[in-house]
């Protein structure tokens, strides 16, 4: 048995089944993502006035992933393109390099959402707030480097224990922004490696199949980088989103 | 999809001989459209008997509230604990069943056999498919969806039981209720979207693509359109839920405050949240899925009666391209009536004039095909077989269900009707008449084509006859119960709201209103002993069933009854060229009364 259309597209509809099938699936992707995109929309909105926090983010890291991300749109055409072009060490080399792009990409997240987990906002017993980087906690008491102002250096603070009433880092409970924006970043961060892997193995073992197909495995590249396009796309909203607005 | 590296020695062995393949591939782990579909269906069933369980338990508390379960009760004291002391169903079990009745109803039982087990076996033989376009997608659909039953199932034996917040799992409540039976349900429910997503990309691509030569969009079986509408609704309905539920836990395990407002207070404390949430999000997110969810269960069951009429009127269908149209439009506005759910959230009279004006819109196609499918009667010469009686009540009974859903779509009438027990009428009329009925009617339909057999025609007509009766003493006076005012969800049936209780008292539920639920609830376990006859049928034709005199016993003109019986694996024993429309029955002229679909023009 033998189902039709899997290589080639079939001559009405001009698609290959792989093909229809992924834009199907970035089309259930996009209501998932635009569900969460009108929640952030819905919660900023029904936020009291004032309170909507801004700046927290780092703009400059934010713009450094988002070229990260677009330089690795253009190296997974260039690809696809190679393969398309019968240049199978030219589609080795790009997809290496989209695949470094990924890893970068992920591993300054990572560093970001370090940043939040160890940044803590503290109110004191007399209604005092202290807002910084811990440095270092102990049973008696927690020193606190409070974030610098326009380039003047801020001196650590060190606070007793006794002193603290209420002691909380900037996680996604933290407020109802730091909640999407974990949320968003972090599903959106899953599909960089879920993405990521199989563009992996396509690149390794997968690539077998260059040898007896190449015309299939010109596709599985072509549907990869539909989904990997799709990937940078969110991202692209995510950030003027989260990082600027 | 072959292994890759042996992709092209693979092709030449498939050709010279078909391997034969073990129990585990051809029964289990088969990519075959057939045995999946199959496989959706038997476990599909077993889950609508098991939500039907938890019913007829619930209604026991509802007709003696207090009074421990005759039979039952032991055994769910032992099993679930202080939950069940006594015998006796809490409040809190009575909660659990509730939600999960809803649950697995929807979720685990009439989508997956309405969509996933009809549309998987049906539908790729309808069109002249081999297969569907991707079959392990197809095989990972459904152990996603068997890992969700799971999870579902699990959960009603974790300490403190299954969820309690209806199967609409409303924040906060959802959220503030200890035990980790929401936990369960939300990743429960992570694993039944992707099953369905999985699908839903699969049935599009199939029949988009795997459409055999001629058969053109309008010569579809209406059936196949059904599926797609359908298909196109899970795709794009179901992932805000996934969003929703993603965010519902993240509100539960990692102390966010999505759906839960500033100052939420809980038996007089206040929460250490951040708050600044909304509740009212989780449920427009909710009603994004749970409108068009209504149209999931609908649509397969119109595709069924549809193909059913046209075979044993025996004549075309009348208005096939507005029913086309219609599903169409159905599929298009299911997306824009959510908020009519929600008329008494005080999200504005705007919005709530918006979604009444498109509520009243979605019942034109409805009555449009409905009617098409009325007037297909007129002038027939009626089998009134099995599948055919099923057909027929599934026209009243939706129509009940259908008409009934007006005053709840006016947003003035729905103020006082809302939450009662009018609701759980009117949808039910929907779906158990409705649908179960549909589907009851294309499983002695299809039955033949999958066995090789037919079911017995006596028990299946004592089946309807029973289960259409039992069906309308259950829901009928649930109408006049809730235009009384009682309210859903009470455990004890709304005895504490009773004039008995409190005389006198204004708007108190009156003794017959009361008396009303003994009534209901045992002719909901007569409509259980009334499955008995089918159960039986079902195991029993099996082996002993009448065998089908030849692959085509209906009659009928589509494509999978064209194919060898029970088809083979790849389906068609000569790839087949479609050369007319789906009902070409009763044909002037023509020597027989049917002309399939693949028969050539000029053949007579």
């Amino acid at each position: 048995m033998e189902i039709p259309y899997t290589v080639h597209a079939r001559q009405d509809t001009g698609l290959y089944n792989a093909k229809l099938g992924i834009w199907l699936f970035l089309a259930s992707e996009v209501m998932l993502f635009g569900a969460l995109f009108s929640t952030y929309i819905l919660l900023r909105v029904g936020a009291a006035p004032g309170t909507w926090p801004h700046g927290l983010l780092n703009v400059p890291i934010g713009t450094l992933n988002t070229i990260v991300l677009i330089t690795s749109s253009i190296t997974v055409v260039m690809a696809w393109a190679s393969l398309k072009m019968n240049q199978f060490s030219r589609f080795k080399l790009f997809q290496a390099f989209t695949i470094m792009l990924a890893m970068t990409f992920v591993i300054i997240k990572s560093f970001e959402y370090h940043d939040k987990f160890t940044h803590y906002e503290v109110i004191l017993n007399d209604g005092k707030v202290v807002d910084g980087h811990l440095v270092e906690k102990t049973q008696e008491h927690v020193v606190i480097h409070p974030a610098a102002k326009h380039g003047q250096h801020a001196a650590e603070v060190k606070i007793e224990t006794s002193q603290i009433k209420k002691m909380e880092n900037y996680g996604p409970w933290h407020n109802t922004y730091l909640a999407i924006y974990f949320t968003l970043t972090a599903l959106h961060a899953l599909h960089v490696i879920g993405g990521a892997l199989v563009i992996a193995y396509l690149w390794g073992p997968g690539s077998q199949m260059w040898k007896t197909d190449p015309e299939r495995f010109t596709n599985r590249i072509e549907v990869s980088g539909l989904f990997w396009h799709f990937v940078d796309l969110v991202w692209i909203f995510l950030f003027p989103v989260l990082y600027l607005l | 999809m072959q292994p890759v590296t042996t992709e092209a020695h693979a092709h030449t062995v498939h050709e010279s001989h078909h391997e034969e393949l073990g129990f585990w591939r051809k029964y289990v782990f088969s990519t075959d459209h057939k045995v999946i579909g199959i496989q959706y269906g038997i476990t599909a069933l077993c889950f609508l008997l098991f939500g039907f369980g938890l019913m007829m338990l619930m209604r026991w508390q509802m007709a003696y509230p207090g009074r421990p379960i005759p039979l039952f009760g032991p055994l769910l004291e032992k099993v679930l604990g202080a939950v069940a002391s006594g015998g006796v169903m809490s409040s809190d079990l009575y909660n659990s069943f509730g939600a999960m009745h809803g649950t697995i109803m929807v979720f685990l039982g009439i989508v997956p056999l309405a969509f996933a087990a009809f549309g998987n076996f049906v539908v790729p033989l309808q069109i002249g498919a081999p297969d569907m376009a991707f079959p392990r997608i197809n095989m990972a659909s459904y152990q996603a969806y068997v890992v969700g039953g799971v999870i579902m199932v699990v959960s009603f034996f974790i300490p403190g039981g299954a969820a309690q917040a209806g199967w609409t799992s409303y924040s906060p409540l959802a959220t503030i209720i200890k035990t980790q039976g929401q936990t369960f349900w939300i990743i429960g429910m992570v694993f039944l979207i992707t099953s369905s997503l999985l699908g839903a990309v699969n049935f599009i691509a199939t029949i988009i693509q795997l459409r055999a030569p001629g058969m053109t969009w309008m010569r579809l079986p209406f059936f196949v359109w059904a599926q797609f509408v359908t298909a196109f609704i899970l795709l794009l309905a179901f992932p805000p839920l996934e969003a929703a539920a993603v965010m519902q836990l993240m509100d539960k395990l990692a102390g966010t405050s999505f759906f839960l407002p500033t100052g939420l207070m809980v038996s007089g404390q206040p929460l250490p949240i951040s708050g600044g949430g909304s509740p009212l999000l989780w449920q427009h997110l909710f009603w994004f899925l749970g409108h068009p969810e209504v149209y999931v269960l609908i649509l397969p069951a119109m595709g069924i009666v549809c193909e059913i009429i046209a075979n044993n009127t025996p004549k075309p269908i009348w208005g096939y391209k507005s029913l086309v149209y219609s599903a169409l439009g159905i599929g298009f506005l299911s997306f824009i009536v959510w908020a009519h759910h929600m008329y008494l959230t005080g999200m504005g009279t705007a919005i709530s004039t918006f979604f009444q004006t498109t509520t009243m819109m979605i019942s034109i196609p409805s009555v449009i095909i409905l009617s098409a499918l009325l007037i297909s009667l007129w002038g027939g010469s009626i089998r009134f077989n099995t599948p055919m009686l099923f057909s027929l009540a599934f026209l009243p009974m939706f129509g009940i269900g259908g008409l009934t859903g007006l005053p709840l779509g006016f947003n003035f009438t729905d103020i006082h009707l809302h939450d009662t027990y009018y609701v759980i009428a009117h949808f039910h009329y929907v779906v158990a008449p409705g649908t179960i009925f549909a589907l009851f009617a294309g499983i002695y339909f299809w039955y033949p084509k999958v066995t090789g057999r037919l079911m017995n025609e006596f028990w299946g007509k004592v089946h309807f006859w029973l289960s259409l009766l039992f069906m309308n003493l259950i829901f009928q006076p649930m109408f006049a119960q809730g235009m009384a005012g009682m309210l859903r969800r009470m455990a004890d049936g709304g005895a504490n709201y009773s004039l008995a209780k409190e005389p006198g008292a204004l708007g108190a539920l009156s003794d017959s209103m009361i008396h009303a639920n003994t009534a209901i609830s045992h002719a909901a376990w007569l409509l259980g002993l009334a499955q008995i006859p089918f159960i039986l049928n079902f195991f029993i034709s099996l082996k002993k069933g009448r065998k089908v005199p030849n692959d085509n016993p209906w009659e009928s003109t589509t494509l999978e009854w064209q194919t060898p019986t029970p088809p083979p694996h790849g389906n068609f024993a000569k790839a087949p060229v479609v050369c007319r429309g789906p009902y070409e029955y009763s044909v002037p002229g023509h020597a027989t009364d049917f002309t399939p679909q693949n028969e050539p023009v000029n053949a007579r």
